[in-house]
């Protein structure tokens, strides 16, 4: 597969790099990686493959044999030649097919599975790009105009992919972007460091993304959010969803890339339900956040399995 | 020992509150508890990983789930198996081994890669080179890996040493970099952006990911620099 244009900034993702954060190794991977699973299932491939994470868009492919692809994520306007490929529909592409990713109307990422999978060595067990440790993924890098991307050689099913061409995945699934998000959020363990007024702000003011905002994390600017003490904190971990509040009192949202350690206080994480949402936002955007009870976190959490089961199960009984 | 939720996919059991008080027992205790949960194997655990004062466990929420008997109380069963592997811990304290690995690292304190060793010099009121012989002197340990991929938070530097770090960060350190930021001593392994003020550089990859373990030191090590010419410098990073 040639990248014909590499647009604003795409790299090789799979579901992230477990295993080494006692090595200072952040997670890296999908931002969504529920909507990368959910496009691996709809090519027939393992949920784990490694797809590519399109960020704006602008990226121009072209493909050198018969493939099958499926795109979720933020509302991409995608073509193969002449024809438009919805969010959570199958494609076949053929040898010499261009696909095209304009730019988003609305949300700033989307995650492509191909049939096969982005044939990218496993490094520290995974093929995502660790971009801010330069390795991993194709060439330890982004794409490039110009990269000749190897697909898995896997022998095609391609009965199944006949077979599953009319399934589509659930709109939430395949278009998580919202026009002015709320994010559902449980309390950090430095809540308390912070007064009540100060966590209502946190809670009914929304929050501005700002242009610094990358795959390290959310930068949002609103109400300055002040503790109460000032304790100097022992750095310990945080993860993709952490909230922290550095001394400005402009909290930052972590994503996938962030490191695996921080010293600022935590007054909220993201719930996993609810990444994929976070990880459509773009600069201007405005946020606000939700408590729920780590209770419901999971409740929410293992109702999506349980309906991304079922439509793995309906696939399969497709593709027989 | 608390234990609590970081997010809905994992959780932090806090040893102690403090580092500074007591550095060696706290990262003792860190490091019995990270090796307590590591060989307890806890089902739906992902990993585990320590820092200065806590040990952090990720699980796969699902999984925790679908593993215990009543539903909607899977946080509350996987806390339970945490501290029940901890606990054991803490009873055994001592029968437990902590790294004890002595790692040598050749610096080279040459002007050339100690950008800021004159600042570090005038903050302590020393000269130049006593800053590299109170560096090199000294008996370091390992207290956390972080910032980014293989970067070593090193304690037990002198405390004249101690300098703050820069007020605007540099975009851009090589990697192999000796750098002082306030009471603590690292090394940056990768180029990267960072405040602390560099003192020296090591020929030796502290991080390689082509490896497994990828990274040269892990929480617990002992490290003692030795200052190296330029010309072994060379021979070594080749």
């Amino acid at each position: 597969m040639i990248v014909t244009r590499a647009g604003f900034l795409t790299s090789v993702q799979d579901l992230g790099r477990t295993g080494f954060r006692q090595f200072g190794v952040s997670l890296s991977g999908a931002l969504d990686s529920f909507a990368l699973r959910v496009a691996n299932l709809l090519v027939d491939n393992n949920e784990g493959a490694a797809g590519l994470e399109i960020t704006f868009g602008g990226l121009q492919l072209h493909f050198q044999d018969k493939r099958i692809v499926a795109w979720c994520g933020g509302e991409f306007d995608v073509r193969v030649g002449p024809t438009e490929l919805p969010a959570g529909h199958v494609c076949r592409v053929s040898a010499g097919d261009q696909l095209k990713f304009g730019r988003p109307k609305l949300g700033s990422r989307c995650w492509l599975a191909i049939f096969g999978g982005i044939d990218v060595a496993l490094v520290l067990g995974s093929r995502s790009t660790d971009l801010r440790g330069n390795f991993g993924g194709f060439e330890d890098r982004v794409l490039r105009d110009g990269d000749v991307v190897p697909l898995s050689a896997r022998p095609g099913s391609s009965t199944a992919a006949t077979a599953i061409s009319s399934w589509t995945a659930p709109h939430d699934w395949v278009s998580p972007a919202r026009r002015d998000p709320i994010l559902r959020f449980v309390r950090g363990f430095d809540w308390f460091r912070f007064s009540d007024v100060t966590v209502q702000r946190f809670t009914d003011h929304e929050f501005t993304v700002s242009t610094d905002s990358d795959r390290m994390g959310v930068r949002l600017t609103g109400p300055e959010l002040r503790r109460i003490d000032n304790a100097d904190l022992v750095s310990e971990a945080v993860a993709p969803g952490t909230v922290q509040v550095p001394p400005n009192g402009q909290p930052i949202l972590l994503l996938g890339d962030c490191q695996t350690i921080g010293g600022y206080p935590k007054i909220a994480h993201v719930i996993t339900v609810d990444l994929g949402i976070a990880a459509q936002v773009r600069a201007g955007d405005h946020v606000r956040f939700s408590e729920v009870s780590l209770a419901d976190a999971h409740a929410l959490l293992l109702e999506r399995e349980r309906a991304l089961e079922r439509f793995r199960i309906g696939l399969s009984l497709r593709g027989s | 020992m608390q234990i609590t939720a970081l997010g809905d996919s994992a959780l932090i059991v806090r040893l102690r509150d403090q580092f500074e008080d007591a550095p060696e027992e706290t990262l003792n205790e860190v490091l019995r508890a990270f090796q307590q949960l590591r060989s307890a194997a806890i089902p739906c655990v992902i990993e585990v990983a320590p820092a200065y004062t806590s040990v952090a466990v990720f699980f796969d929420p699902i999984a925790v789930a679908k593993a215990s008997a009543t539903p909607g109380e899977g946080f509350d069963w996987l806390t339970k198996r945490v501290r029940d592997a901890v606990g054991r811990a803490a009873d055994r304290g001592r029968a437990v081994k902590t790294s004890s690995r002595i790692v040598e690292i050749p610096v080279c304190y040459d002007s050339e890669f100690a950008l800021d060793i004159d600042r570090v010099a005038e903050h302590a009121k020393v000269s130049t080179p006593e800053v590299v012989d109170l560096h090199s002197a000294a008996q370091y340990r390992v207290s956390c890996i972080g910032f980014t991929p293989g970067f070593p938070f090193l304690s037990g530097m002198p405390k004249r040493l101690a300098t703050p770090r820069r007020d605007v960060p540099r975009k851009e350190i090589l990697a192999g970099s000796v750098g002082i930021g306030g009471p603590q001593t690292g090394i940056y392994p990768l180029r990267s952006p960072g405040g602390w003020n560099l003192i020296g550089r090591t020929p030796l990859k502290l991080f390689d990911p082509t490896k497994d373990p990828p990274a040269l030191l892990r929480a617990g090590d002992r490290v003692r620099f030795r200052a190296i010419k330029r010309a072994e410098f060379d021979s070594l990073k080749r």
